[in-house]
């Protein structure tokens, strides 16, 4: 992956830069060596690395300012980093960057039950928002499966999803508003404790930048009362197709299930071998979840068997309490570990046409074995959000480069049924140079004007989002 | 001007020499906007809709009523329930697709389900230049790049005209059932809306009424679904709302009246303005007192206050700093029609104004 050439008279003033920065942080919150600055050198997508010129963690939004001016007149990059857990290579830094690290900006500001919402700073995992409120019954609804270390921060880059978007949404459907920091150390409010903030819809746009328009310091999150109760139902197939065919009824019959799960045989195998939850060996396994209280829950769930039988399930199990709805979860929720534990994988979560699945899944199939690398697929099937893992040895030359490639087809493939390239994480640096792929040259100019108006001089992770041939042009203007 | 495909849109803006005067049915006139007519109407027509996967793909002029029309024949609906401002505006015409995402037209179900930008899964537009854009695409879940598509939505045609949309729509209900309670203050209704969205029983309406067609204050609040599940909730939410009055519970009843509070009938056909509010819920009463209307509705559990005032006078003057925003929906008052912005706002929106519409010639006046 290739990245810009550090710009070599920022690296000649390292020892001015800290030093300025130093006057307006503890010196505690400035990291400059070089043994302390690799802690920061990549994110989740570990392939990458590169230790930043320094790290500052700020402890508020008024820091946060000081820091990006002084950047923003010395000429400095700047990659803002949430918890980094990010897939996409997001808080991937250049050598030449400041990381601005918002991990000690974890406080509640504000908790308003009346008017159901929290306020937060941006540094505060996902799971300990909903941690704040629950005692009080209420919760944060966005559940990306790294909850439990990702930061507002991050998920407002991102955009972040969850197993249970296809009921609640993602980040965008759930945030309120901001303050943000732009490049220049101006300091902007958006929306409040209302609905749909004034103006166009800047949230709207800040949501899912990547980190590119300003660096997100405080949020206001909408909270929702939980539900009184929740149970899902696995069902295991013979074929993709049917299994597509089950999710389409389902839909059609106007239930609206909170998580539809798709898992694959090379996944259900995986995961057999590691967790051991007793899932059928077969071709597609679909967990289904609704909520409710125990008479809705039984009602939806009823009608969601109808539908299944319909379709010669090679099994059927409806979860009858919380141990048994356990157990049905417990295959789906150590997938991923499982994956960790048979070889190196890279995750990718291109969406597609929820009735496209079993073509692409067919298709998935033979670049695999063209590839020769193993493929194995879960799905947030209600809204097509695919997450192939493909299987490599990171100890193999070359077979992180023929791992790439596969993705790059994987992806490409979901453009070409009418899906997009990321449905959840990101473009980062991983997809950046696919964007060509999905978008013309004036969808990208467009996009890209954006940035110019909150970031003029290409200096706030610019090198990510977009191909690298089109933001150079800019960075060096 | 009515072009009849995307190219010719594109062709006729970069051919323009003056502002132009974007328009979809001509239902929604919210803020001056000088300049030769433009119209959408051209690009009609549903290009994709597949139930099963809950999209539906549509020109920019399209009828909303034919978008509704095919929904209702698969049992689906566009769940944010746009508000028809025909009654409110005195207009007549037909809405559009195009209209409807300009104004990010939104109804009672969006305190639940969320607002028309949060329906919107792709668009393509033109901008000032005569660029043929696309962003977003027609699935649930995309961060491919920036939203552009909640950008265009709901910027009133001043940063492209919008000639396709792709949607998110859902499976329309088996029941509603609405909960009634009469003759509460401002303040006892928005506690009670507050209680009631604040349970687990998924409310999909919350509106207050001080003067309700027999004259009285009434208290609305609406669940919806399968029948068995509606009647339950219903009785458990009676049991949220007796604290604050006498509860009449009514399940599998005519749906009009959640019609009239979204199309905000209770200001309709009287003179002043119509102020629309973005407010903290529990903050609205006391805009409300501040505000000495005519005519009120409160929608959105009080989150969204309908004012008709007294005609030309400055509202916002009268309600001082607040946690939302004010738009002059109707009226002659001889003030912005948007809420003023921030100076470090202001300074983006128009950074980005000036980069989608180089020579300010979409809807030049709106917005500002």
């Amino acid at each position: 992956m290739q990245m810009p050439v550090p710009n070599a008279s920022v690296l000649s003033r390292k020892d001015e830069i800290v030093a300025r920065l130093k006057q307006v942080l503890p010196a505690e919150a400035v990291i400059s060596d070089e043994s302390e600055t690799r802690a920061y050198e990549c994110d989740a997508l570990t392939a990458y690395k590169c230790p930043p010129l320094c790290a500052v963690l700020p402890a508020d939004t008024a820091e946060v300012a000081a820091v990006m001016r002084i950047c923003h007149d010395m000429g400095v990059p700047v990659v803002p980093r949430g918890s980094g857990t990010s897939l996409a290579g997001g808080a991937l830094p250049t050598a030449d960057c400041v990381i601005l690290g918002v991990a000690r900006m974890n406080r509640v500001i504000e908790t308003n039950y009346a008017d159901r919402y929290i306020k937060v700073q941006t540094g505060r995992t996902n799971l300990s928002v909903t941690g704040a409120v629950e005692a009080e019954g209420y919760f944060y609804a966005p559940d990306p499966s790294s909850q439990l270390a990702c930061a507002i921060a991050g998920n407002i880059a991102m955009n972040s999803g969850g197993a249970h978007c296809l009921k609640y949404g993602v980040t965008t459907n759930n945030l309120l508003g901001v303050t943000m920091v732009t490049m220049d150390g101006t300091i902007v409010e958006l929306g409040g404790a209302h609905l749909d903030a004034g103006g166009l819809d800047l949230l709207g746009v800040i949501c899912g930048s990547e980190g590119q328009l300003g660096v997100v310091t405080e949020a206001t999150l909408r909270i929702l009362h939980k539900p009184e109760g929740a149970r899902p139902v696995l069902m295991g197939y013979d074929s993709s197709e049917v299994a597509g065919q089950v999710v389409t009824d389902i839909i059609k019959a106007g239930i609206l299930p909170v998580a539809i799960e798709f898992m694959d045989r090379p996944c259900i195998e995986a995961t057999e071998a590691f967790a051991k939850a007793g899932y059928p060996m077969c071709e597609a396994l679909l967990i289904v979840e609704v909520e409710g209280s125990d008479a809705e829950i039984d009602a939806q769930l009823a009608l969601i068997m109808d539908i299944a039988r319909k379709h010669d399930p090679v099994e059927l199990r409806e979860a009858k309490d919380a141990d048994e709805a356990g157990r049905i979860w417990l295959g789906r929720k150590s997938a991923f570990g499982a994956m960790g534990q048979i070889n190196d994988y890279i995750c990718l979560d291109g969406t597609i046409p929820v009735s496209a699945l079993p073509q692409v899944l067919g298709r998935i199939r033979a670049l695999s074995e063209e590839f020769g690398l193993d493929v194995a697929n879960v799905f947030h099937a209600g809204d097509g959000n695919m997450h192939p893992l493909i299987l490599f040895d990171a100890n193999k030359p070359g077979d992180l480069e023929l791992c790439e490639a596969l993705g790059a087809e994987i992806l490409k493939l979901c453009v070409e049924v009418g899906g997009c390239l990321t449905g959840e994480h990101g473009v980062g640096i991983e997809k950046r140079d696919l964007m060509n792929v999905q978008y013309d040259p004036a969808d990208l100019e467009a996009q890209m004007a954006v940035k110019d108006v909150f970031d003029p001089g290409w200096l706030l992770n610019a090198a990510k989002v977009f191909p690298l041939a089109d933001s150079d042009k800019r960075r060096a203007a | 001007m009515t072009p009849g495909n995307e190219d010719e849109l594109a062709q006729l803006i970069r051919g323009a020499n003056g502002p132009l005067r974007i328009t979809g049915g001509g239902t929604r006139p919210i803020g001056q906007a000088d300049g030769e007519a433009l119209t959408t109407r051209g690009l009609s027509g549903i290009s994709l809709y597949e139930p099963g996967a809950l999209t539906l793909v549509a020109g920019a002029g399209t009828p909303l009523a034919e978008i509704e029309a095919a929904l209702a024949a698969e049992n689906q609906r566009l769940a944010f329930e746009p508000m028809d401002h025909r009654t409110l505006l005195g207009t007549d015409g037909t809405p559009t697709l195009g209209g409807m995402v300009a104004a990010n037209a939104s109804g009672p179900r969006r305190i639940s389900v969320g607002a028309c930008r949060d329906f919107m899964l792709g668009v393509r537009f033109v901008d000032g230049a005569g660029n043929i854009v696309k962003n977003g695409g027609r699935v649930m879940k995309n961060v491919t790049g920036y939203d552009l598509v909640k950008l265009l939505t709901g910027s009133y045609g001043t940063l492209g005209v919008v000639t396709e949309v792709a949607l998110k729509v859902m499976p329309d209900v088996e029941t509603t059932g609405t909960l009634t309670i009469s003759g509460l203050s401002d303040s006892d209704a928005v506690a009670a809306l507050a209680a009631a969205l604040g349970s687990p029983f998924e409310v999909t309406g919350a509106a207050h009424l001080p003067k309700s067609p027999d004259g009285t204050p009434q208290t609305l609040v609406r669940i919806e679904g399968f029948e068995t599940s509606v009647r339950y909730r219903s009785e458990r939410l009676k049991e949220v709302l007796t604290p604050f009055g006498d509860v009449t519970a009514d399940v599998g009843g005519d749906t009009a009246r959640w019609q009239a509070i979204r199309d905000v009938t209770a200001l309709a056909q009287q003179d002043g303005d119509v102020w629309r509010i973005s407010a903290k819920p529990s903050e609205a009463p006391e805009i409300v007192a501040r505000a000495d209307a005519k005519a009120v509705q409160y929608d959105w559990g009080g989150g969204l206050i309908w004012l008709l005032c007294e005609a030309g006078r400055d509202l916002r003057a009268a309600l001082g700093t607040y946690d939302g925003h004010a738009t002059l929906i109707r009226g002659s008052a001889d003030v912005p029609t948007f809420q003023p912005e921030a100076p470090a706002l202001a300074k983006i929106t128009a950074g980005l104004r000036a980069k989608f519409d180089p020579r300010g010639i979409l809807n030049p006046g709106i917005m500002t």
